[in-house]
């Protein structure tokens, strides 16, 4: 532990030397999307995760956004355990007949005011598992939608950008 | 009756020609099926799956600690066959799953329940919806926390059912089929090409893997093989991925035991990974990079020296973090000892994956259903006893090792040539196999019909004989170490729920 502290202390961030970061496009991303968050809601903004019947890939990426290369809470953006504590609810996946109403619950549990990000070509129109018998639709044909994210699954950096643009979508 | 009757696969295929993708394929009886299900109680057998196909049940078979491999075809009319779970405890939610499906009736099951109907699709009238019934748990003491399907963390849906007295857990009880998403059907009839982007997001953690295997089962059907240059590069894009989890889950392991700093460097080497994959392959994933015939994709010359300098740095920087791991009694004090899984259950479930390695099962699909390309390369299959989380821990830091020469030999003789065969032939054919995830083997089987389309398509993931030996590991561990032997196993909902 003590390696590890001393690195730490010594190389700086780890966000620095992070391989091949695309950095022209994160700090866009980065400040487009600080300088967004804050007007609308002071300094922090809370994220409830929900895969509605995702294949697992969605999340990966969405996991990723926590990591010290993208490090989604220096923007003050922070995933929650509760949609009682969420602002925005990230939804991925089909919505699978089985997950319908586990969905719907969840996004009454979320207090206003709140948004969601449809995350996923599969959360955008079904994707591969369109025409299912056991899937109910996509994202927004049970609850409302207000930005989408296509991808399959959508880089990290694209989700940080569906974020910026669900920003712009409530101020339009 | 039965008694009369051999139970072990290896006397019933003795004397029998093996297809080309080793199984030898026997249509029985009643009491034969019920031999064989009780050849798998007593232990001569490992259950690789069951499925219902065409108005048949069929059921793969291997020899225990052997080569032999059967799938057994049964007839059932009007849905009846005897049960396996019967005899067979593994079997039972694989028969379950298979009554939601197909209305099939196995006889004499001890589980009356659905499994993945939940009785929400249209498609199925099954009259007014019951409530789950709960295995109970009797005692004055005890109660109950529900948890799921929506989860605290970033992960899939399910739900967990804990009865708890006190701290300890008594009994975990699963319910899933959340995620259950028609696959089967949503396959048939479409070419191989167009199933095989399906059955890459089966589980999409698992996409190389599920592509890989698909992939070959489609070509054993056909009778063709893909290019050298196409099998080498599905083995980089395999074992890129295998390595890309196994840190990945190590590190969430660590933060299970509070130790987040471990957990941000295994992210970091994830993340370097998955850029290293999208720069090598065009997607971070790999998704769709393996189709049937060869490879979508070429891994450019220019291309290989970065990739293997990041798998250097992945390398340095795993053993460090691991190095800090195995000098922190404060994280082993967590792992050590927790959520022991015992060898005989791991044998019973023939449990694959870091789960039976970690309690004695030595079996890797790559090793025992020897495919391409880890014929050509050496390596090792990590085994331990202890079956506990520090165990599966160490089972993943070993196979991340493996999987780092295994892509470093590949990389040294990639051979040149073309990606794809030619033109792959519309002609009618059926196989199996087994393909070893990141999680443990995957079994996947196809019959094409004579349109050269998918006339049924059946893959068991890993994690179906992974799930209730969660249940095991979990019982008298306290309710605190839960998300540890959770991350322990990282079983797949999605793969799972089909």
């Amino acid at each position: 532990m003590r390696t590890l502290l001393l690195t730490a202390l010594f190389k700086g961030p780890a966000v620095v030397k992070a391989p091949a970061a695309p950095a022209d496009m994160l700090a866009e991303a980065a400040q487009a999307l600080a300088q967004k968050a804050r007007r609308r809601l002071g300094r922090s903004l809370a994220i409830r995760e929900i895969d509605a019947g995702s294949c697992n890939g969605c999340e990966l990426e969405i996991n990723a956004l926590n990591n010290p290369v993208y490090d989604i809470e220096r923007f003050g953006l922070k995933f929650v355990a509760s949609p009682r504590h969420a602002d925005i609810l990230l939804v991925t996946g089909p919505v699978t007949c089985n997950m319908t109403e586990a969905l719907e619950r969840t996004y009454a549990a979320a207090p206003e005011p709140k948004w969601v990000v449809a995350v996923g070509d599969c959360a955008h129109d079904c994707g591969v598992f369109a025409g299912s018998y056991a899937v109910a639709g996509p994202v927004s044909s049970v609850i409302p939608v207000d930005v989408t994210v296509k991808g399959c699954p959508p880089p990290p950096l694209e989700i940080l950008k569906g974020l910026i643009s669900l920003f712009e979508a409530i101020e339009a | 009756m039965t008694r009369t009757l051999p139970t072990a696969v290896a006397e019933v295929a003795a004397g029998m020609t093996a297809g080309p993708d080793g199984f030898v394929r026997l249509k029985v009886g009643k009491a034969e099926w019920s031999a064989l299900a009780i050849g798998c109680a007593q232990g001569r057998n490992d259950l690789m799956a069951l499925w219902h196909e065409r108005g048949r049940m069929r059921m793969a078979l291997m020899q225990r600690g052997g080569t032999a491999r059967v799938i057994a075809t049964i007839a059932c009319p009007k849905g009846a066959y005897p049960s396996v779970g019967r005899y067979h405890p593994p079997a039972i939610r694989l028969e379950r799953a298979m009554r939601d499906l197909y209305g099939t009736r196995p006889e004499g099951l001890p589980d009356a329940r659905g499994w993945l109907d939940h009785g929400n699709w249209p498609s199925k009238d099954t009259g007014p919806r019951e409530r789950y019934r709960f295995l109970p748990a009797e005692g004055e003491s005890l109660h109950q926390i529900p948890v799921g399907p929506v989860h605290a963390g970033i992960i899939e849906p399910g739900h967990f059912r804990f009865t708890a007295n006190g701290e300890a857990v008594v009994r975990l009880e699963e319910r899933l089929g959340y995620t259950h998403k028609g696959i089967e059907k949503l396959c048939a009839g479409l070419s191989p090409v167009a199933a095989a982007r399906i059955i890459g997001r089966v589980s999409g953690d698992s996409t190389v893997a599920y592509a890989f295997g698909f992939a070959r089962v489609v070509e054993m059907a056909l009778g063709i093989e893909a290019p050298a240059r196409a099998t080498a590069l599905r083995g980089i894009m395999a074992e890129l991925e295998r390595l890309s989890h196994h840190v990945n889950d190590f590190g969430a392991i660590c933060n299970d035991a509070s130790a987040v700093a471990l957990n941000a460097r295994c992210t970091l080497l994830r993340e370097n990974l998955l850029q290293a994959a999208g720069r090598a392959f065009g997607h971070r994933l790999m998704m769709d990079c393996i189709i049937p015939g060869g490879v979508a994709v070429d891994l450019a010359d220019s291309e290989i020296a970065g990739l293997r300098q990041v798998l250097d740095e992945v390398e340095k920087g795993f053993a460090q973090i691991v190095r800090i791991y195995d000098d922190s009694p404060s994280i082993l004090d967590r792992t050590i000892t927790t959520g022991i899984v015992a060898s005989d259950l791991v044998a019973r479930f023939a449990a694959g994956g870091h789960v039976g390695r970690a309690s004695g099962r030595d079996f890797d699909a790559r090793r025992n259903a020897g495919y391409a390309p880890y014929d050509t390369v050496a390596f090792k299959v990590p085994i331990r006893q202890e079956g506990d989380v520090n165990a599966r821990a160490w089972i993943r830091i070993d196979e991340a090792g493996q999987s780092l020469a295994i892509m470093r030999q590949l990389l040294d003789r990639l051979p040149a040539g073309p990606l794809t065969i030619d033109t792959p032939p519309k002609t009618p054919g059926e196989g199996a196999t087994l393909t070893e995830a990141f999680r443990g083997d995957v079994f996947i089987t196809v019959r094409i019909g004579n349109n050269g389309r998918i006339a049924h398509m059946h893959a068991r993931d890993a994690s179906w004989f992974q799930w209730p030996l969660l249940e095991a590991a979990i019982e008298n561990n306290i309710v605190a170490d839960f998300p540890l032997c959770n991350k322990s196993f990282n079983c797949s909902y999605s793969g799972h729920d089909m």
